[in-house]
């Protein structure tokens, strides 16, 4: 194979997945998913894994409960009407301590919504992907080549803090080609799972993995422990990356294919004369607060630009507190918002001071 | 273009058939033609030609797209106006879907297709891993071929690696090039490139210059406002 190929996003998501070692793969087709299911029918046979299409989503979120429950590194991928029906497995492997990487590739909704991309799944990733207290690690790719690197930092992660992490694309970044390096002579790390449930050998204790807990104050003692590995997390894993923000006044706040529509747009605002920066997040939970607090210091306005409603810049402005004016501009239900629309946002901000 | 005025263009997905197709077809106009081209891909709501349908009509080019193309709708079928490409006496480019599962839907028009002749296009990227390899390529032209019962006239060397093409990139999949002909046993019609580097291609062999115009929204240029 040439160093660099040609690589569609959920063929790269797919892939990434077989070289963290990745060997269950349990899905359902859905648009705009599909070729991570296709792309992982054609490869698992070839690296002695399983591909298995599950009779509906909540079978297949279940099967990598129980494949992660074994010890396996275990994945699946949908859009966003799935994801809606992988919920209550989410909430189990949170609740079971059970690492697995879930990939929604998202399109518009609510309810069937379209098929077109959209980023309107932000509340749902990073505050509720199913009932009761816990979290997901979210993170969100922006170009084919970071899907790679992040499916790999995704299972580590997964591995490292014993919970469901999830790799947040959408329809336009699954389906854009792009050129990427593929390095298969990386090393797979794959720590041992003590805790698994892959047989005593009359040797140890045997394991459970279970969410289950019949005395109110135990369950508590164990959210509180899982709050507290939470915080920990909250202090070490937050990333994005920023571009022009050191004398920004108007700082950009995006994530996945809406920060390259808006690196365009300080780009061209840049060239206009105005000190327009961005802060482009690559987790959204544990969100980047330290970043945006930082930029305060010399920005007079925040900007939000999302593919939904309004969802993400909730939490700039919880951060901001109201000391900074935050604003939005959004397209949805399938609508991409273009660069010139950014930068028309950023000139009537600008117009303001 | 074919005499015979009826071109099929198939592919692995993703190794820039639209692309090729629309070039195709805009030079066939060009060249004094009247041409239709037909988006066959119902495969993938994506990245078809469809999308580019006004950018074609104002190039003259007339555009039979799926019913629902563009759309939300995820049940895309061939309209009614599908068969009047078997009475016309335009040109016509049958942009298919890719792979095999693309092709399938060729099947159903296979015999109106032989009977009225065709050249069908084989287009291929060594930059694509699941055709990086003649093997794996013919490979997948052969699942093609059984899965719309036409043949492959003519090999279309196609790789790139979009914006980060150069004129060694192109060059160095000459060699990939020939080997999927000489494999295949169909001629090696020519090689894609992007316009920008005709001057710095050997000139003992033959290229096909092409325009971009399958693009991202961020690739489109600088913003105005």
């Amino acid at each position: 194979m040439p160093e660099k190929v040609l690589m569609k996003g959920n063929e790269a998501l797919a892939e990434a997945a077989i070289m963290a070692g990745c060997r269950y793969f349990f899905g359902y087709p859905i648009t705009p998913q599909t070729e991570v299911a296709m792309h992982m029918s054609k490869r698992m046979p070839k690296v002695g894994g399983v591909y298995l299409q599950a009779e509906s989503e909540v079978a297949a979120i279940n099967m990598v409960l129980g494949a992660s429950a074994a010890g396996a590194r275990a994945m699946t991928s949908s859009s966003s009407p799935g994801i809606s029906l992988k919920s209550e497995g989410l909430s189990y492997i949170a609740g079971s301590d059970v690492p697995a990487v879930i990939a929604n590739v998202q399109r518009a909704g609510p309810g069937l919504g379209g098929i077109q991309p959209s980023q309107a799944d932000y509340f749902q990733a990073t505050r509720a992907a199913g009932h009761g207290d816990f979290k997901m690690l979210v993170l969100a790719p922006s170009t084919v080549q970071e899907i790679i690197d992040l499916v790999a930092d995704a299972f580590a992660l997964g591995d490292e803090y014993r919970m469901p992490v999830m790799i947040l694309s959408d329809g336009l970044l699954g389906q854009m080609m792009e050129p990427v390096v593929i390095d298969e002579t990386k090393k797979i790390n794959i720590p041992e799972r003590p805790w698994a449930i892959s047989g005593h050998e009359n040797k140890r204790k045997h394991n459970v993995v279970n969410s289950l807990y019949i005395e109110p104050p135990d369950l508590e003692a164990i959210l509180k422990a899982r709050y507290e590995k939470y915080e920990l997390i909250k202090k070490k894993e937050q990333r994005c990356e920023e571009y022009m923000t050191d004398d920004a006044e108007i700082v950009v706040v995006a994530y996945g294919a809406s920060a390259r529509i808006s690196r365009s747009a300080v780009d061209a605002a840049r060239k206009d004369g105005i000190k327009a920066g961005l802060i482009r997040l690559i987790t959204l939970w544990p969100y980047p607060d330290d970043a945006i607090i930082s930029r305060m210091a010399t920005a007079k306005a925040f900007l939000c630009v999302e593919m939904s409603m309004g969802q993400m810049v909730d939490d700039v402005r919880l951060i901001v507190g109201g000391k900074r004016d935050v604003r939005f501009f959004g397209r949805t239900g399938g609508m991409i918002p273009t660069p010139a629309e950014v930068l028309r946002e950023i000139k009537n901000i600008k117009g303001g001071f | 273009m074919d005499p015979k005025g009826l071109t099929v263009i198939c592919g692995h997905y993703g190794t820039g058939k639209t692309n090729f197709a629309i070039n195709y077809a805009i030079d066939a106009v060009r060249e004094g033609k009247s041409v239709t081209l037909v988006d066959m891909d119902v495969v993938n709501p994506y990245f078809t030609s469809s999308e580019y349908a006004e950018i074609l009509r104002k190039k003259g080019v007339k555009v039979i797209s799926p019913s629902f193309a563009t759309t939300n709708l995820d049940i895309p079928a061939l309209p009614a106006s599908m068969y009047s490409i078997f009475d016309t006496t335009d040109s016509v480019i049958l942009d298919a879907g890719g792979d095999d599962a693309g092709a399938t839907v060729l099947g159903r028009f296979s015999r109106k297709i032989i009977d009225r002749g065709y050249e069908m296009l084989y287009v291929t990227n060594m930059y694509r891993p699941m055709t990086s390899t003649p093997e794996d390529s013919v490979g997948i032209l052969r699942e093609i071929e059984n899965a719309c019962g036409l043949k492959a006239t003519a090999v279309v060397n196609n790789s790139h690696l979009k914006e980060l093409t150069t004129a060694s990139t192109i060059t160095d999949s000459l060699q990939y090039a020939k080997e999927v002909s000489r494999s295949a046993g169909i001629p090696l019609m020519f090689s894609v490139a992007p316009r920008h580097l005709s001057g710095k291609l050997p000139a003992d062999e033959h290229f096909y210059l092409s325009d971009i115009y399958v693009r991202t929204v961020w690739e489109e240029g600088e913003p105005t406002c």
